[in-house]
């Protein structure tokens, strides 16, 4: 298909705002809830990107992404763990023989502001060590330029250094300012090849929010329709309690309809939901809270 | 373990119904004529359901000529004796009260709408209660205020309001009429709807909780026949009337030649049209807002819809998948968008204009969703490739049914727009804000909105051109029908 990006449709605001409230207003309850809870843990990206990372840690969260609390039984495992490209090979050997998938960030990460040539051999780096997923970032200031066509080069570039690795394309929505910006750049991703596309690094506030997901997760609604072709959805930073990703999971149900339900189709990014899901689903379990101190916080 | 779930997730929302056990109605309501519960002359009651079950919730009194006379003959005692010598700002603190119990006891009322209206209690919730407490307390700020909304004007109450209202929103529309005739120091005698009479009377009661002088606001229940005997009552000053269009013309008919002020609020047939440059995704959540809001049951429902050609498919396809992730049911669940038709009778209307839009040879598309056994629902529906003659195009459905047309120009679709008896509403869809402003001063319409659809506030006038009425309600506006200058 020939893309056409003049014609990237506007967004407004308002509307957005609107609908998102609407989400908010469904009322999930008993087994709707439970299996809600359990699928949203079975999307998440269990992530740690900070500088001072060890392998140690690495490990522990690879642990944790396999058996997130066995006191509950029938728990799925995460999607994936998502690390800096240096721990992509402990990851791998540590989740060995279990189907959580390990992602990695490259690019330079989390600005991007390097050359193609480095941004290539950090991805090859991460795809040769066993990297499953590369998650990019996109040239922000390339973008708000105006330079279009280099932001849609380097995605491509990317997405052909990936090889069989599949490519989360990070916007950074918190650096691209209006809704009309964050549409634009989902179209450019898309049509330059990401299998995946994703609101922010984590690093820069605000991170994902409810508006710019259901602006992203309508670019990809219109690109099925025209094309038939499904792309994922991750939203990443931000998201830390269950009923905010409950949230998230109607409005990509109301969007995007059953088939987005899956963790090859949607994701979220984030370190600390894990555990707020596991508190919940316990909860449902047992008829009461426990005290956080009986989950571990790896 | 498995990271991999399955591809065809299906999660039907458990039920979510919200608590009726705290909604208090009685087995049997009176008038409410002085202040008190008046049993009527005419000793008949009729009973009153709930559309969405059809069990019987109440049953209501209905009044004749003799009870009616005696709801005009208190109003006017209280206007004559208390409320029109009441200093305004006294008469404020008195709405203000109403509002703030309205707030108070805004779970019931909205239970309560719901329960014998049909509307989901989403709506009832989180619009039709609140709205209604807002127009009690934007009223309230104008009671004392004439003097500077009119200057050098000399404002003057009129005496005593018949008002009588809809089905649709009943509570919203009792605060439509009762807050500005209160402010302006009239009286009121209301009807509400034969079908929906619950929660006006609940408001009964909370004007009686307030302690409001009695006789300044009456409310009396019954058919057509009450409802002539009100307007045609010589000592009644000024009539509101919401309603069908034909009722509008036989009030105006019958009060010929009499001295009654008259606001009349009456059906629509509005446009809402989409241009290519739209934002589409919002344009067509603000089609769905525009006509599956309340069923459809909304005088200012965007019922046509005018889609420019060259987006036309788009917005179709968009359109549809849309509307099957309506939930269409039992309007207490917290989840429902689609609730239960207002009644048996409107029921039957709509699915015989179903009828006769398949019978012109429109295509019909209705969503997949089950509907209940019981009660009285009807799908979300779409007439495609409409044209400006056909009669689901020209006559008001006032139900869950879009039709839509396609247009090339600007003009085409000012004219076809245009080309009804209706004008009491129309939205546009465009990012271009010089279009916005060329179209909507040229639709004949009262009210219009731009990217957005029905949206209502108690500062913003409302009111039609043509056969949708005259007179406006909200707003500053809405004061001058109650006054005399």
């Amino acid at each position: 298909m020939k893309a056409d990006l003049r014609n990237s449709p506007v967004v407004d605001q308002v509307g957005i705002e609107e609908r998102v409230a609407r989400f908010n207003t469904r009322s999930l309850k008993k087994q709707t809830k439970v299996n809600g809870l359990k699928l949203a843990l079975s999307m998440i990206d269990l992530t740690t990107l900070e500088g001072k990372d060890t392998e140690g840690k690495v490990k522990q969260m690879c642990y944790k992404a396999i058996h997130p609390y066995d006191d509950i039984a029938g728990l799925p495992s995460v999607a994936a763990v998502c690390v800096y490209p240096k721990y992509v090979k402990t990851a791998k050997q540590a989740l060995e023989g279990s189907t959580v998938k390990v992602a990695s960030v490259a690019t330079a990460f989390p600005s991007g502001n390097s050359t193609l040539e480095i941004k290539i051999s950090d991805t090859k780096f991460a795809v040769d060590n066993g990297a499953d997923e590369i998650d990019m970032v996109i040239s922000r200031g390339e973008f708000l330029k105006g330079n279009y066509n280099f932001v849609f080069d380097e995605i491509a570039a990317i997405k052909e250094a990936c090889g069989k690795a599949r490519l989360k394309v990070i916007l950074e929505t918190g650096e691209l300012s209006t809704l009309d910006n964050v549409r634009y750049a989902s179209d450019i991703a898309i049509h330059a090849g990401a299998d995946f596309i994703k609101t922010s690094t984590g690093k820069i506030q605000p991170a994902a929010t409810m508006p710019v997901t259901l602006v992203m997760l309508e670019a990809i609604k219109d690109y099925y329709f025209k094309t038939g072709i499904m792309i994922g959805m991750k939203p990443a930073g931000g998201i830390s309690t269950a009923k905010s990703s409950l949230q998230y999971l109607v409005m990509v149900y109301e969007t995007l309809g059953p088939k987005w339900m899956s963790n090859q189709w949607f994701r979220f990014g984030a370190s600390s939901l894990a555990n707020d899901i596991i508190l919940q689903l316990a909860k449902e379990k047992n008829g009461v809270y426990f005290s956080k101190d009986y989950i571990s916080i790896d | 373990m498995s990271t991999e779930t399955a591809t065809d997730f299906t999660w039907n929302y458990a039920p979510a119904p919200e608590a009726k056990d705290h909604a208090k109605i009685k087995k049997q309501y009176d008038l409410f004529i002085n202040g008190e519960w008046v049993k009527p002359s005419s000793k008949k009651y009729y009973n009153t359901i709930s559309p969405s079950t059809e069990e019987v919730l109440s049953s209501v009194a209905e009044a004749n000529e003799k009870d009616v006379d005696l709801a005009v003959k208190a109003a006017r005692n209280a206007y004559e004796k208390v409320w029109k010598k009441m200093p305004a700002k006294e008469r404020a603190k008195y709405i203000f009260r109403i509002a703030r119990m309205i707030q108070e006891r805004s779970r019931e009322l909205a239970v309560i709408e719901t329960m014998n209206g049909g509307k989901s209690i989403r709506e009832s919730r989180d619009f039709d209660v609140p709205t209604a407490a807002n127009h009690f307390f934007y009223y309230a700020g104008w009671a004392d205020k004439l003097e500077y909304a009119f200057p050098n004007r000399n404002p003057k109450s009129l005496g005593v309001a018949a008002q009588i209202i809809p089905w649709n929103f009943p509570l919203l529309m009792a605060a439509w009429k009762i807050a500005p005739a209160l402010a302006t120091g009239n009286t009121v005698v209301l009807k509400p709807a034969e079908s929906t009479p619950l929660t006006a009377l609940k408001l009964a009661e909370i004007i009686q909780d307030c302690d409001l002088p009695p006789g300044v606001v009456n409310i009396i229940t019954g058919f057509g026949k009450t409802g002539a005997a009100m307007v045609n009552h010589p000592d009644v000053n000024k009539i509101a009337f919401t309603g069908s269009t034909d009722v509008g013309k036989i009030i105006q008919k019958s009060i010929a030649g009499t001295n009654k002020k008259v606001t009349l609020e009456l059906g629509g047939k509005a446009a809402n049209i989409i241009f290519d440059d739209a934002p589409i995704n919002q344009a067509v959540e603000g089609i769905i807002n525009g006509i599956f809001f309340n069923q459809g049951h909304v005088c200012c429902a965007g019922s046509r819809l005018f889609v420019q050609e060259s987006v036309a498919e788009e917005v179709i396809q968009k359109l549809k998948s849309r509307m099957e992730t309506l939930i269409v049911g039992d309007p207490m669940d917290k989840n429902t968008d689609v609730g239960a038709i207002n009644s048996k009778e409107q029921l039957l209307k709509i699915n015989e204009y179903l009828q006769i839009g398949t019978n012109e040879g429109l295509e019909l598309f209705q969503t997949s969703c089950k509907v209940p056994a019981k009660g009285f629902f009807c799908k979300p529906s779409l007439f495609i490739g409409a044209a400006q003659s056909n009669r689901v195009v020209q006559e008001e459905i006032f139900g869950p049914v879009l039709t839509i047309q396609t247009f090339r120009t600007i003009e085409e679709v000012i004219e076809k727009a245009n080309n009804i008896p209706y004008g009491l509403s129309a939205g546009v869809w465009t990012d271009k804000g010089s279009k916005i402003f060329n179209l909507t001063s040229k639709m004949r319409a009262g009210v219009v909105w731009a990217n957005t659809y029905n949206k209502f506030d108690p500062t913003s006038p409302f009111g039609g051109y043509k056969e949708s009425g005259f007179g406006r309600e909200g707003g500053l506006h809405g004061l001058m029908p109650y006054l005399s200058f």
